[in-house]
């Protein structure tokens, strides 16, 4: 193994904040945000301070896909959040710069990874015709 | 007090290779907000995990960029390699450490060049260039590429460098070297380029370390982080300390980069001398079945990919969060306040990669 690397998931978003809070009290910086769609979206925030490395993982319910923004502690979050918001349709809230889906300037409507589903179902249609 | 204007910036300008956009609210000339906007080639890299084969993944993450292609590559394979416990041939990790390395020189000589253009240096650029060419020059003799090398394989490396080539290698890099050293010189003592660049595009320490920044763009802000320290590859067998500047301008940024082509020189050749003998891969069974981060050390800074598998030939996630992206908020911060005539300048110094940004 490079390197340890600690995981601890978080139950609520309120534990979250506080969670992610005390990292930035305690000196670690942010690395990454990053989010998996499986059977829900695990988002992990990662940190590390003094190359030790801690993410902090909280799952999204695929039904009610709403998140809170860190941006208010961790400045640099935005352009993650934002991301996910195109990527993942991911509602969130409390964004200190919110592109409103338009983070990727393109013609493609966000979120994109809808984006599939709805071009095979369409030409599965296709194909029915 | 003066009207608030809006300018934009990009996606086409001549001083960006690639396509960015900013919009610059402006007040006499003065930034006073700038906000960035990408997507303009936006390529979806990250879920062709969906179709592609885990083995197969290494040579589309080689393709994310174009001038970190190897690192590129090297992340993915370690991090597979982590998921499925597999320890490759110490012969690899160093192979893997010098071709590294060697992208690290090509690639801050490119971009001081391109400095020297942005300054309207051109004979600087051209000579820049000219030098860049030796690596580019080795990396075709040693894999048959100049741009994507198709070396890295998950557990291990696909070709070989003999010793006698190595031994050449370090012969060429000391004449580089030498080339290298009058340019530098002009990097770190000329008039012009050190009045285009110092004070100009402050990032303070605590900003720089606050908002996530990178590379060349921390440390020249005087933090001391470099994901070498952590030991992949072979570089926990090699001496060095990360290249840190104080002065938080482009300036720093400028020289933190040509201190590192020197230190990227010294780390070859510590690896040529320590190099062991032995196989150069490892036979991988099975499919990856967990996950990992891994993080490496990019000419641009650090990079991080996310990994996950699930026991099958395809993995579910593969994520990338490249140098650029990371230095975007820090950009923000230090385009506030700047005259509008430095922010070509400004933004070169984050060594924007768009390619890699767009994945």
């Amino acid at each position: 193994m490079i390197e340890k690397q600690e995981t601890v998931v978080i139950a609520s978003q309120d534990e979250l904040l506080k969670k992610v809070a005390e990292m930035s009290s305690s000196g670690f910086r942010l690395v990454l945000i990053s989010c998996t769609k499986l059977n829900h979206f695990q988002i992990d925030y990662t940190f590390d301070k003094n190359y030790e490395f801690k993410n902090l993982r909280f799952y999204v319910p695929v039904e009610k896909p709403e998140m809170k923004s860190i941006s208010s502690v961790f400045m640099s979050a935005f352009t993650y959040e934002n991301e996910i918001h195109d990527l993942f349709g991911i509602e969130v809230h409390g964004l200190n710069i919110n592109y409103g889906g338009k983070f990727y300037r393109i013609n493609i409507k966000a979120p994109f990874s809808t984006l599939k589903k709805t071009v095979t179902s369409a030409a599965v249609e296709e194909g029915k015709k | 007090m003066p009207k608030r204007t809006i300018i934009p910036f990009g996606p086409q300008h001549p001083v960006l290779p690639e396509p960015i956009h900013l919009d610059l609210a402006i007040r006499d000339e003065k930034v006073v907000e700038a906000i960035p906007s990408l997507g303009f080639i936006h390529r979806g890299l990250e879920l062709l995990v969906d179709k592609k084969d885990f083995n197969d993944m290494a040579f589309v993450a080689e393709r994310i960029c174009g001038i970190c292609s190897f690192i590129h590559g090297q992340g993915y394979c370690q991090g597979i390699e982590e998921i499925m416990n597999v320890q490759i041939p110490d012969r690899a990790k160093y192979l893997r450490t010098i071709w590294a390395e060697l992208s690290r020189i090509h690639s801050h000589i490119l971009w001081l060049g391109l400095a020297a253009d942005a300054a309207g240096f051109e004979s600087l650029f051209m000579h820049s260039w000219r030098v860049r060419e030796k690596i580019l020059d080795i990396f075709e003799e040693t894999t048959g590429g100049r741009v994507i090398f198709g070396v890295n394989k998950v557990g291990g490396v696909k070709k070989n460098i003999e010793n006698d080539v190595l031994e050449r290698i370090v012969r060429t890099l000391k004449d580089m070297e030498a080339e290298f050293k009058p340019l530098a010189n002009v990097f770190i003592d000329d008039y012009s380029i050190k009045h285009r660049f110092s004070n100009v595009g402050m990032l303070s320490k605590e900003d720089a370390y606050k908002l996530g920044a990178v590379g060349p763009v921390l440390r020249g802000s005087g933090v001391s982080i470099d994901m070498r320290k952590i030991g992949y590859a072979a570089y926990k067998e090699l001496n060095f300390e990360p290249i840190v500047e104080n002065s938080c301008d482009c300036y720093a940024r400028t020289i933190v980069r040509v201190r590192e082509v020197y230190q990227s020189v010294d780390l070859i050749k510590q690896a040529v001398d320590k190099i062991p003998e032995g196989p150069t891969d490892q036979k991988v069974t099975g499919f990856p079945n967990g996950e990992f981060f891994s993080r490496l050390e990019q000419p641009r800074g650090e990079v991080v990919y996310y990994m996950r598998g699930n026991g099958t030939k395809n993995l579910d996630r593969y994520r990338v969060r490249t140098p650029t992206f990371a230095n975007i908020a820090p950009l923000v911060k230090m385009l506030e306040g700047c005259d509008l005539a430095d922010v070509p300048v400004i933004i070169l110094t984050i060594d924007p990669c768009i390619s890699c940004t767009e994945r």
